[in-house]
C-alpha cells in the first residue's frame, strides 16, 4: 500500500546511527508549540509513494548508506502502520537496518489491532527513537495539545518488548530546561534497561521562517535558540536522574536477592 | 651517485630526468596519526604577525599596498625581498618587496594599466608606449585575428571569460625538478633537448626551438634570481631546506613572468617528505625545523599576489591565485601516497590560521590510510579550507604523478599541460536556438540565422533539434576562437618558466568548458514534462516563459532529468571534437564555473526553468539553488551521472552543509549512556 509522504531527505546524519535515508511521513495529531515542520501536520496532504519504489531510491544510493539505514519520521510515522509494516518487511529481506523516529502518540493500549500491529512492526525494527516532549502530564498537554499517558506507556511497552530505543528531548529555554523536570525525566528513562541512548535536541529557531511561509502563527516566537554550552549542563541532571533510579532498582534488586 | 643524492634508492631517475621514479622508489608511506606534529616557531610567529599586519594595511588602502608601475616583471627583474631576513627559513618574493605587485603587460596592455588607474596608480608612459608600439602582446594579437563573429559572440558573452586579454595560467611546471636535479642539469637536458629537433624546419620545428631557447634563458635567470638571495641552485638539494627553497625558487620564477588564471604548484609534499625523511634519519634536521621549513614554504604560497582589475575579481569571485597543491591520492602499484609531509602542509592550517591559498588538495581514494581520512575531517571542520577531489577516478587516466591546475584540471606534472578555454554559455546557445540565433538581451543577430520556433507552446523534439544545431555552430566559433587566443599566448606570452620545467615533447589538453547546465537541464525537462510557452516581444523575439505543471529537476536523482543532462554534455563535446585544435591540443571540457556563475547569469535572459533574467546560475555542475529537495546523497548523484569521459577537464560540485547537519556533537549526545553515567 501507498504512504502518505511528505519529503525524502538522502543525506540523514542525525537521525540515527549512520548516514540515513529519511522518510518524512505526512500527517501528525500533536501540535507541538516548537515544531519546526508544521508543514506535516496536515493529514491530507504529501505525496502517496510505494514501499517498492522508496527501497528502491535507498538502493541506488546504497554506497552511502553502510553505516546506516532507513528512519521513518514526521509527522508520527506511527499513523500509517500498514505502510511501515510493508516498507519495513522489504527492508529486512535486503537487511536494511531500520528505524522509527516517533512521539509515540499513537499507541493505544486498549486496541488489540494496534497492539497486534505494533507487534509486527517492531519485529522489523532494529531501533526505535521516542520523543519524549515533557515528563509532566500538564505541560506535555500545553506544549502539544495532549496528554503523555500514552506515550509513557508506550515507553515501558518498548521496554517490555525489548526493543532498541534511544530518548530524545527537545531542551527549549524556559520550557523544558527545568532542571527538576529533566531529573523526573532522566528518573523515568533510568527505569528503562532497553535505553541506549540519549540525545538532548537544542531548540533552534530555524523553523520560524516556516511558519511565516505557511501564514501560521509562531507560538514560541520570544524564546531564543537552546545555548549548546548549557545544554551540556543541562544533560547532567537527566544522567542524574538515570543514576538515581538505577541505584534504586539495585538495591531493590540486591534486597530482593538476599 | 651523486654525493647530493647519498642514503637514496637509485633508479632511471639518476640519467633522465624523472621525478616520478625517483618518488617511487623513496617514498614512505605513512599510516600513523598526527601526533607528531610541531607547533609553530616563534620566528614563525613573528613572521605572521607581520604578514597579518600588512594584510590589514592592504585592506585599509582598499585591497593594493603597492604596485609596481615602472619594472616590467620579469625572473631577474628585481632584487631580493624579505618580511624580515633573519627570520625566514624560506626567502623570495614576486618583487622587491612583499605585498608590491608586479607589472606584468605581456598578456596585454590595457589590462595592465588598467590594473593599476584602478587601483590608484599609473603605469609609466614609457612602458605603456613600448607596449602600444613597439611590442606586440598577446591581447592585441588575438584581436588581429578575431573574426566578427568571434568579437560579437565575445560581447554578447555566448562565450566568455576568454583568456584573450589576461594569462591563461592553468600550466604546472615540475618545480621539483629544481631540487633534485639542479638548474645546470636541466640546461643540460634542454640543451639535448634542442640538439635532437627536426632539421627541416617546418613552423613547428622552428616554433620548438625557439621555445628551448626561451626555456634555457629562464633556467639560467632562476639560478641568477636564486644568487641575488644568495642561494646556488645550480646543484641538486642535499637537504629539506635546500629542496623547498630550490623548489620554491622554480615557481617564484614562473609567478615573477606570468599573471595566470590559476599558478598552480603541483604535487609537492611526498617528494619533500623523501629529503625530510633522510634529515631526520640523519638527525640533519629536528621534526619542528621540518615544520618551520614548510610553515615559512606555505606562508610564502599565501603571499602570491598580482595586478588584477575589478571586472577580473567579478569574474573570478576575488582575487585567487590558485596555488594548488595536491596531496595525497595512491600510487598505481597500490600504496598509498600519504606521508608524514601531507600532514605537515595541512598542519600550516593550523599553525598559520586558516586560508583559501595554497589550494590544498587532497586527491581522496577509498584507500587512504584511515588516521589521514580522520585528520583530513577534522582540519576541514576546523578550518573549511580543504578541497577534495577522486583520485581512484583520475589516476586511470594520469596515474600517480599528477596534479591540478586550479581546481579540478588534472594533468601529469611536467608532461602534459593545458590551454585553458574558460567556456561557452550553454544557457544561452538553448535561448538562441529557440530565436534563430538572435541574441535575447541585445536583440542582433549574433548566431546563425535559423529557423525560430514556432507556435505556442514549446516542442521538446523541436527544441532539442534546434539546440543540437546551435549547439555545432557554438563549438566551432568557441574553438576557433581558442585556437587564437592560444597561438597568440605562445608566441607574446610564453610561459617560458614554467615549459623549462616540462619535457620535450608534452601532451596538451585543450580545454572548453560549459556554463549554465542545471538550467538547460531544467528547462529541457520542463519543456519535455510541463507545459512551456513562450512569451515574444513586439517583434517576435522570445523574451519569457509560462510554464504550467510541474516537472523533474536537476540534483534529485531523477533519471529522467539527470539524463538530458547527460546528453547535454555529450552533444556538446562531440560538436567539439569535430575541429581542429591549436598544436594537436587534446579536446577536453569542464563543468566547473565555481565563480563566474554570477556574471554569466546576468548577461543572460529568462530561461524555461523559471530562473528570471540577470539571476546567477549555478556554480560548475550544481544543481540550481533549491532545487534539490532530497538532500545532499541525491544531489551528489546527480552531478555524479555526468560522464567524466566527455568532460575530463573535470566537474565541480560545491557543497555547503552547516555543520550541525553532518552529526551529532559528543557533549550533547550521549551515544554510550553507561560511559556517560560513569562520569557522574
Amino acid at each position: 500500500m501507498k504512504g502518505r509522504i511528505h519529503s525524502l531527505e538522502s543525506f540523514g546524519t542525525v537521525d540515527g546511527p549512520g548516514v540515513r535515508y529519511v522518510i518524512f511521513l505526512q500527517g501528525c495529531p500533536l501540535r507541538c508549540a516548537y515544531c519546526h515542520n508544521p508543514d506535516t501536520w496536515e493529514f491530507s496532504e504529501g505525496k502517496l509513494m510505494e514501499p517498492d519504489y522508496l527501497i528502491e531510491q535507498y538502493e541506488r544510493n546504497i554506497d552511502f548508506y553502510r553505516n546506516g539505514g532507513i528512519t521513518v519520521t514526521g509527522g508520527e510515522p506511527l499513523c500509517q502502520m500498514d505502510f511501515l509494516i510493508e516498507l519495513f518487511t522489504l527492508a529486512k529481506e535486503k537487511n536494511i537496518h531500520t528505524c522509527i523516529d516517533t512521539s509515540g502518540i499513537a499507541f493505544d493500549p486498549d486496541s488489540k489491532e494496534f497492539k497486534k500491529k505494533l507487534k509486527t512492526l517492531l519485529a522489523l525494527t532494529d531501533l526505535v527513537m521516542l520523543d519524549i516532549k515533557h515528563i509532566n502530564g500538564q505541560k506535555h498537554k500545553e506544549l502539544t495539545g495532549r496528554s503523555n499517558k500514552n506515550i509513557l506507556k508506550f515507553a515501558r511497552y518498548l521496554n517490555k518488548k525489548k526493543v532498541p530505543t534511544w530518548i530524545r528531548h527537545v531542551v527549549v529555554p524556559g520550557i523544558t530546561d527545568n532542571p527538576e523536570a529533566l531529573r523526573a525525566l532522566g528518573y523515568f528513562i533510568g527505569g528503562l534497561s532497553n535505553l541506549q541512548a540519549l540525545d538532548l535536541l537544542p531548540y533552534h529557531v530555524m523553523g520560524v521562517k516556516k511558519y511565516e511561509e505557511l501564514g501560521m502563527e509562531y507560538r514560541l516566537k520570544d524564546v531564543p535558540a537552546m545555548d549548546k554550552e548549557k545544554l551540556r549542563e543541562l544533560k547532567l541532571h537527566v544522567l542524574k536522574g538515570i543514576k538515581i533510579r538505577r541505584n534504586e532498582m539495585k538495591e531493590y534488586h540486591n534486597v530482593v536477592s538476599d | 651517485m651523486r654525493p647530493e643524492w647519498t642514503d637514496f634508492v637509485g633508479g632511471k631517475w639518476e640519467h633522465d630526468i624523472n621525478v616520478r621514479d625517483f618518488i617511487q622508489r623513496n617514498y614512505h608511506p605513512y599510516d600513523g596519526d598526527e601526533s607528531f606534529l610541531a607547533d609553530a616557531t616563534q620566528d614563525t610567529k613573528d613572521l605572521w604577525d607581520m604578514v597579518l599586519d600588512l594584510q590589514k594595511k592592504e585592506r585599509e588602502a582598499g585591497g593594493v599596498l603597492d604596485m609596481d608601475t615602472r619594472v616590467v616583471s620579469n625572473i631577474v627583474s628585481h632584487g631580493p625581498g624579505y618580511l624580515d631576513k633573519s627570520k625566514e627559513k624560506i626567502v623570495g618574493f614576486q618583487t622587491d618587496k612583499p605585498f608590491k605587485r608586479s607589472l606584468q603587460p605581456y598578456g596585454g596592455i590595457r589590462m595592465a594599466e588598467k590594473a593599476c588607474s584602478d587601483n590608484g596608480y599609473e603605469v609609466a608612459p614609457e612602458v605603456s608606449e613600448f607596449f602600444s608600439v613597439h611590442r606586440k602582446t598577446h591581447n592585441a594579437g588575438c584581436f588581429d585575428a578575431y573574426n566578427e563573429e568571434m568579437r560579437e559572440c565575445r560581447s554578447s558573452h555566448i562565450i566568455t571569460g576568454l583568456p584573450d586579454a589576461y594569462g591563461r595560467g592553468r600550466i604546472i611546471g615540475d618545480y621539483r625538478r629544481v631540487a633534485l636535479y639542479g638548474i645546470d642539469r636541466l640546461i643540460e637536458d634542454k640543451l639535448a633537448q634542442k640538439d635532437s629537433t627536426g632539421r627541416v624546419m617546418t613552423d613547428d620545428v622552428i616554433r620548438l626551438r625557439e621555445e628551448l631557447s626561451e626555456q634555457i634563458v629562464a633556467l639560467k635567470q632562476m639560478k641568477q634570481m636564486a644568487a641575488s638571495y644568495g642561494c646556488d641552485i645550480s646543484q641538486p638539494s642535499t637537504n629539506t631546506q635546500e629542496a623547498i627553497q630550490a623548489l620554491y625558487f622554480g615557481y617564484l620564477a614562473a609567478v615573477k613572468e606570468q599573471n595566470g588564471a590559476a599558478m598552480s604548484l603541483g604535487r609537492t609534499s611526498t617528494f619533500l617528505d623523501i629529503y625530510a625523511e633522510r634529515d631526520l634519519a640523519n638527525g640533519t634536521f629536528t621534526e619542528e625545523q621540518i615544520q618551520e621549513f614548510v610553515d615559512h614554504f606555505i606562508m610564502k604560497l599565501r603571499l602570491i599576489k598580482f595586478a588584477r582589475t575589478p571586472e577580473y575579481n567579478q569574474i573570478f569571485a576575488g582575487d585567487p591565485v590558485w596555488v594548488t597543491e595536491s596531496l595525497a591520492g595512491v600510487g598505481v602499484d597500490g600504496r598509498h601516497m600519504v606521508t608524514k609531509t601531507s600532514f605537515r602542509y595541512l598542519h600550516t592550517l593550523t599553525n598559520l590560521g586558516p586560508s583559501p591559498e595554497p589550494n590544498l588538495t587532497v586527491l581522496w581514494s577509498v584507500n587512504l590510510p584511515i588516521n589521514w581520512k580522520k585528520y583530513c575531517a577534522k582540519m576541514s571542520i576546523q578550518t573549511s579550507s580543504i578541497q577534495y577531489e577522486n583520485d581512484d577516478l583520475m589516476r586511470t587516466d594520469h596515474g600517480d604523478d599528477y596534479g591540478i591546475a586550479c581546481c579540478v584540471s588534472s594533468m601529469v606534472i611536467g608532461k602534459e599541460m593545458q590551454f585553458f578555454g574558460a567556456r561557452a554559455n550553454l544557457a544561452k546557445c538553448l535561448l538562441y536556438a529557440l530565436n534563430g540565433g538572435i541574441d535575447e538581451v541585445t536583440k542582433k543577430q549574433i548566431g546563425p540565422k535559423y529557423r525560430k520556433v514556432e507556435g505556442d507552446v514549446l516542442d521538446f523534439d523541436d527544441v532539442m533539434d534546434k539546440f543540437t544545431d546551435m549547439i555545432e555552430w557554438q563549438a566551432d566559433v568557441y574553438v576557433n576562437t581558442l585556437n587564437i587566443i592560444h597561438y597568440m599566448h605562445d608566441k607574446y606570452c610564453y610561459e617560458r618558466a614554467e615549459m623549462a620545467l616540462h619535457d620535450k615533447n608534452v601532451k596538451r589538453y585543450f580545454a572548453t568548458g560549459i556554463a549554465g547546465l542545471s538550467i538547460v537541464a531544467d528547462s529541457l525537462s520542463a519543456i519535455k514534462y510541463a507545459t512551456v510557452k513562450p512569451i515574444r516581444d513586439e517583434d517576435g523575439i522570445i523574451v519569457d516563459f509560462e510554464t504550467t505543471g510541474d516537472f523533474p529537476k536537476y540534483g534529485n536523482d531523477d533519471d529522467r532529468v539527470d539524463m538530458l543532462a547527460q546528453k547535454v554534455v555529450s552533444t556538446f563535446m562531440t560538436a567539439v571534437r569535430r575541429h581542429h585544435t591549436y598544436r594537436q591540443g587534446v579536446p577536453t571540457t569542464s563543468i566547473l564555473t565555481i565563480t563566474s556563475n554570477v556574471t554569466y547569469g546576468k548577461a543572460t535572459g529568462n530561461t524555461p526553468d523559471g530562473r528570471k533574467k540577470g539571476e546567477p546560475f549555478a556554480p560548475g555542475a550544481n544543481p540550481m539553488h533549491g532545487r534539490d529537495t532530497h538532500g545532499a546523497i541525491a544531489s551528489l548523484s546527480s552531478v555524479s551521472k555526468l560522464p567524466f569521459v566527455d568532460a575530463q577537464d573535470g566537474i565541480s560540485n560545491t557543497f555547503t552543509i552547516i555543520p550541525g547537519a553532518l552529526g551529532k556533537e559528543n557533549q550533547v549526545f550521549s551515544g554510550d549512556i553507561e560511559i556517560d553515567l560513569s562520569q557522574i
